[in-house]
């Protein structure tokens, strides 16, 4: 109930701060923020592949040549919500940005979540976990573009129950994110029957996972399902395979795993490996077109991972709403309300739409990583063996707590 | 009781890195008088060696171990011709800043090419596998990890402590006139001696490639944990280095084993503790 109150107390204060922001008026000027890890754990996802995503859309979306200024920033939250927050509160009073784009780490996401809210601004996250951020959570400046903990729970997790998984172990990330990962997939083990037999939680950033391991093993549980993301995944796997614990007959479920994990895994140690994701570069001509312009401008020649292609649908699809309106009107929530109008559709996610809670939904994707023997080319990992409707992958309206939909 | 035995196995192979890291801190500190922060980045810089060794060279990993090591300990002694040696006889904060800065570079310049994801490398062919000691399944590389960093430590002990050479040294660092009257090279021994400090940390870098991703920041946050270490151990002690490391490497897994949450700090738990009771730290002599 007290949760309640306060949000619906912070959505009336977004509601006096959006009324006073119809007084400015609209020009057609945009500045956009791309908030991300730009040099640790996840800047590989995220990063700078981010920031060259971010200008594929503004170049992509032609409102340059319609008389449009459209300029970007960049920022480094290193993975700490009070220096997210704080470049988040200077661009929105000094720099006047007017949205903020990717901001992986649920900690921080939530944390800039806040902040948005409060200057009105517009919010497309894209690289968070957390369902959080549409649920109790939510905010009438936000979208979460690519993938939420309910998603990966109830496509990756349930499979797994189903095939006949029944007890977890889980070794959680010990942050917002790993909690929220935890908590859905719990849930769904539990309602398919299974149970969480134990767990440990372990610091963000952890490059020994062999204790922990170990604890997992001597479990007895049939899965262990690793609430965790980035380089502790990667290292999770890797010396999972080492203490011989898939041999043992224990599975990894690898509940959050992006192309460039399984790429720095490698196929000899990831091969088999079950997941999902939203988008894979080599779904279709049009995936692989973008991939290619992308890939060719990255420093690595990485193709673009899931939360990197949902910074540019996210983008285009703002763009698709700014030019509906006519112009910027500087005021977050009127230009998300004009999102939530209009249904998705792009060259990356397909078609889907956003949901009043902010939460976007399209096709999720149940991948298998491939053998060595089956790979083609260097980017060449994975293959499609099912998918998910958006409707069912994402959290149903009706088991959503986010105060937006009790109007 | 059996899972016990595992952690503290476990536990004992973090500190072989530990101890290897450690001791290459303390052999430039003993000897150099340099807070060498660098260290960090060249234990990476050693990992990023055997991958490219590997695969640039086709040379193996048991010419890595010997190959890496000289490669960026010569590295190691083109910084310390070129840079750090005109930092002697200042205070040590100068040193601590600029191999500070140094570490920064490195890993900025690694990052930029590779990423933060890191890259595979594979274990080598005879060390794959691993057996059941009854109370964990061991995995043979670990055991050898344990093995050859307990064997090289003492060496180094060994080098330094019992040997001519390693009287030279000590003598060097005590007063590097009066050596000096003797004919000997102290400038070119100090240069040899920054490049063995150094040299222990890309063979860190070597072994633990396997184990952990290649990464640029691989030696970001295990730097601190041996900071922590040598200032328990006592700076500049060289058994004392190795002992603390060991011992560090099994107190912290018996932390991952009862209070996960906190094993990332119990290292500096401790080391709060040891310098509030003894400042010169457990082996260290009043300076």
């Amino acid at each position: 109930m007290k949760s309640k109150f306060i949000a619906s107390l912070l959505l009336g204060t977004a509601l006096t701060v959006a009324g006073g922001g119809l007084a400015s008026a609209g020009d057609k000027t945009v500045k956009i923020g791309a908030l991300s890890d730009q040099s640790g754990l996840y800047s590989d996802l995220g990063g700078p592949g981010s920031t060259l995503a971010t200008q594929m859309a503004i170049e992509d979306s032609g409102l340059a040549g319609k008389g449009w200024k459209i300029d970007v920033i960049t920022g480094d939250h290193q993975n700490k919500p009070d220096i997210g927050t704080s470049i988040a509160r200077q661009w929105f009073d000094v720099d006047k940005v007017d949205i903020i784009v990717d901001v992986p780490n649920s900690g921080v996401a939530l944390a800039v979540n806040n902040v948005v809210k409060e200057k009105n601004g517009v919010y497309i996250n894209s690289g968070a976990a957390t369902s959080d951020l549409t649920n109790a959570q939510c905010s009438p400046n936000t979208v979460h573009w690519t993938y939420d903990t309910y998603m990966l729970a109830h496509t990756t997790g349930q499979a797994l129950v189903k095939a006949g998984g029944t007890s977890w172990f889980f070794l959680t990330a010990d942050y917002a994110f790993g909690a929220a990962l935890e908590r859905d997939t719990t849930a769904v083990v539990t309602a398919n029957g299974g149970k969480v037999i134990g767990g440990v939680k372990h610091p963000l950033n952890t490059s020994d996972f062999s204790s922990f391991l170990l604890q997992a093993q001597s479990s007895g549980a049939k899965v262990i399902g690793l609430a965790n993301a980035g380089g502790d995944t990667t290292n999770s796997i890797k010396q999972a395979a080492e203490f011989g614990i898939t041999k043992g007959g224990q599975k990894l479920a690898a509940l959050l795993l992006f192309l460039t994990d399984v790429k720095s895994i490698g196929l000899d140690i990831a091969q088999g490996l079950n997941f999902t994701e939203t988008f894979y570069w080599d779904m279709n001509d049009q995936t692989r077109a973008f991939s290619d312009r992308f890939a060719k401008r990255m420093k690595n020649g990485a193709p673009p991972t899931m939360v990197q292609a949902g910074v540019y649908a996210g983008l285009m699809h703002y763009f698709k709403a700014l030019e509906a309106l006519g112009e910027n009107p500087h005021d977050g929530v009127k230009v998300v309300d004009k999102m939530k109008s209009i249904p998705t559709e792009d060259a990356l996610f397909g078609k889907g739409e956003i949901q009043p809670n902010g939460r976007t939904i399209h096709t999720a994707y149940l991948f298998e990583v491939k053998k060595p023997s089956e790979s083609k080319g260097p980017w060449d990992l994975y293959k499609l063996v099912g998918s998910v409707p958006g409707d069912q992958a994402f959290t149903p309206l009706d088991k959503s707590a986010c105060a937006l939909l009790k109007k | 009781m059996q899972a016990l035995y595992a952690q503290l196995l476990v536990g004992l192979i973090n500190g072989s890195f530990y101890a290897l890291l450690s001791l290459g801190l303390a052999v430039i500190f003993g000897m150099l008088n340099i807070i060498n922060f660098a260290h960090g980045a060249l234990y990476m810089m050693g990992a990023f060696c055997a991958y490219f060794l590997l695969n640039l060279g086709g040379i193996n990993y048991w010419l890595a171990l010997l190959l890496a090591p000289i490669i960026v300990g010569a590295f190691g002694m083109v910084l310390e011709r070129t840079m750090l040696q005109w930092l002697a006889g200042l205070d040590h904060l100068y040193g601590l800043l600029l191999t500070f800065g140094l570490a920064l570079i490195i890993q900025g310049v690694f990052q930029n090419f590779f990423g933060s994801s890191g890259l595979p490398y594979a274990i080598p062919e005879q060390l794959r596998g691993g057996m059941n000691l009854g109370f964990m399944f061991l995995p043979i590389y670990r055991g050898w990890v344990v093995i050859f960093s307990l064997v090289i430590c003492l060496a180094t002990w060994f080098l330094i402590e019992r040997t001519r050479l390693g009287a030279y040294l000590r003598a060097a660092t005590e007063n590097p006139t009066l050596v000096r009257a003797f004919g000997i090279n102290v400038p070119r021994m100090i240069t040899l001696t920054y490049g063995l400090g150094v040299g222990l940390a890309a063979l860190a870098g070597v072994l633990s490639a396997p184990i952990n991703q290649v990464r640029p920041l691989m030696g970001e946050n295990i730097i601190i944990v041996v900071f922590a270490v040598v200032v328990i151990g006592g700076m500049g002690s060289i058994m004392g280095s190795i002992i603390t490391g060991f011992a560090l490497g099994v107190i912290e897994g018996l932390t991952k084993y009862f209070y996960p949450e906190a094993s990332n700090t119990v290292v500096f738990v401790l080391m709060v503790l040891v310098l509030l009771v003894k400042p010169t730290g457990l082996t260290g002599r009043a300076a």
